[in-house]
């Protein structure tokens, strides 16, 4: 997965974001020890302060912890990776259906379409 | 250990009648990267020149690490100028040599490694480089000292954009965490990621001092786009011909 960054928003905020999409994904499975903040500060292209930023607001979330020996890892508690990843699908959905009712369809027709395209995936 | 690394205080300088910076008042931290951004005139390299001793103020005052500029200011910061001052005869490795005696902070081990990491062969002479090389060899000259103020006057302008990224990522892995980084550059979109804090110049004057997610934050927009806001250039009005 590669870094990018949008031009409306601290960067701080999408790197939390981007990473929390990794370890949802499993690119950095639960438990597992995160990069240090220098590497990915160097990895993303980004000043090492602002990855600072986005790493305490992931401990925050609860999705990463840091520990005096084993450094920061990914947290092995399994539910709040699963309460992550489904708010992450929920915000999918809504994006998906506000896109569809700009567009005019009923929520009833808009169900339907996302059933006949998905079966065809 | 004095808190604030620079301090600036109703800095002045005039080039005979014409001023070059005007009043200015400005507070640096250490372990930042501080973004110098203002149009071309604006006094970004005059700035540059009076912290590192290179021209006197006309007036108002200026300390680095709580002192005055002196020859301990200069021990403790690393200029990169925006033009080179090398003998072209001289190779890289000459050039090492001759920092490792005048500075007592080159890691001239670093120095190497830097160059294998850039591509650079140190044994070259500086003639038969070509312009973005001689500038990857001057950056390796200042970021392998271990200073507590870097002065970076346009690094990356004359580079390709795939440098560039090398440069900026040589920069933000090398500098020591006691460091404080200025660049200077109109380049605001490449760095901006990599910056800390933006000071915007205006004809000789600070007009913004903030950092990059404030500034994001607040305006909901880039520092890239907010610059080309604060100093668009009015068209030019010819009147009808």
């Amino acid at each position: 997965m590669e870094w990018g960054f949008t031009e409306d928003r601290p960067i701080w905020q999408q790197l939390t974001e981007q990473i929390t999409l990794r370890i949802l994904k499993g690119e950095y499975p639960a438990g597992s020890r995160l990069p240090a903040v220098r590497e990915l500060a160097a990895q993303a292209g980004v000043n090492p302060n602002t990855m600072q930023r986005a790493m305490a607001q992931l401990e925050q979330t609860g999705l990463a912890v840091s520990s005096r020996t084993a450094g920061r890892t990914v947290t092995d508690d399994i539910t709040i990776i699963q309460n992550a990843r489904k708010e992450r699908a929920a915000l999918a959905v809504t994006q998906c259906m506000t896109t569809l009712r700009e567009l005019g369809y009923c929520r009833a027709d808009a169900l339907t379409i996302l059933k006949e395209v998905s079966e065809h995936e | 250990m004095n808190e604030q690394l620079v301090t600036c205080a109703a800095l002045t300088k005039h080039y005979g009648s014409k001023p070059a910076l005007n009043s200015v008042n400005l507070q640096l931290g250490r372990g930042r990267i501080v973004g110098l951004l203002g149009p071309n005139g604006s006094g970004k390299t005059t700035l540059i020149k009076i912290l590192c001793g290179l021209l006197q103020p006309t007036d108002g005052s200026v300390t680095i690490d709580g002192q005055p500029i002196s020859p301990y200011t200069k021990s403790i910061v690393s200029y990169l100028p925006d033009r080179m001052y090398f003998a072209d005869w001289m190779t890289a490795a000459d050039l090492f040599d001759l920092f490792a005696d005048f500075y007592a902070d080159f890691d001239q081990e670093k120095s190497l490694s830097m160059c294998a990491s850039l591509g650079v062969s140190p044994r070259d002479r500086l003639k038969t480089m070509s312009k973005g090389t001689k500038e990857k060899v001057q950056l390796v000259l200042v970021m392998a000292r271990k200073a507590q103020l870097y002065l970076l006057d346009e690094p990356i302008a004359g580079v390709d954009p795939a440098a560039r990224d090398f440069i900026l990522n040589t920069i933000i892995t090398n500098y020591n965490e006691n460091g404080t980084v200025m660049i200077s550059t109109h380049l605001i979109s490449d760095i901006e990621k990599v910056l800390d804090e933006a000071i915007f110049l205006k004809d000789g004057q600070v007009v913004l001092h903030d950092t990059v997610d404030n500034i994001r934050e607040r305006e909901s927009k880039s520092v890239d786009a907010l610059f080309r806001e604060v100093f668009r250039a009015r068209n030019f009005e010819g009147g009808a011909y």
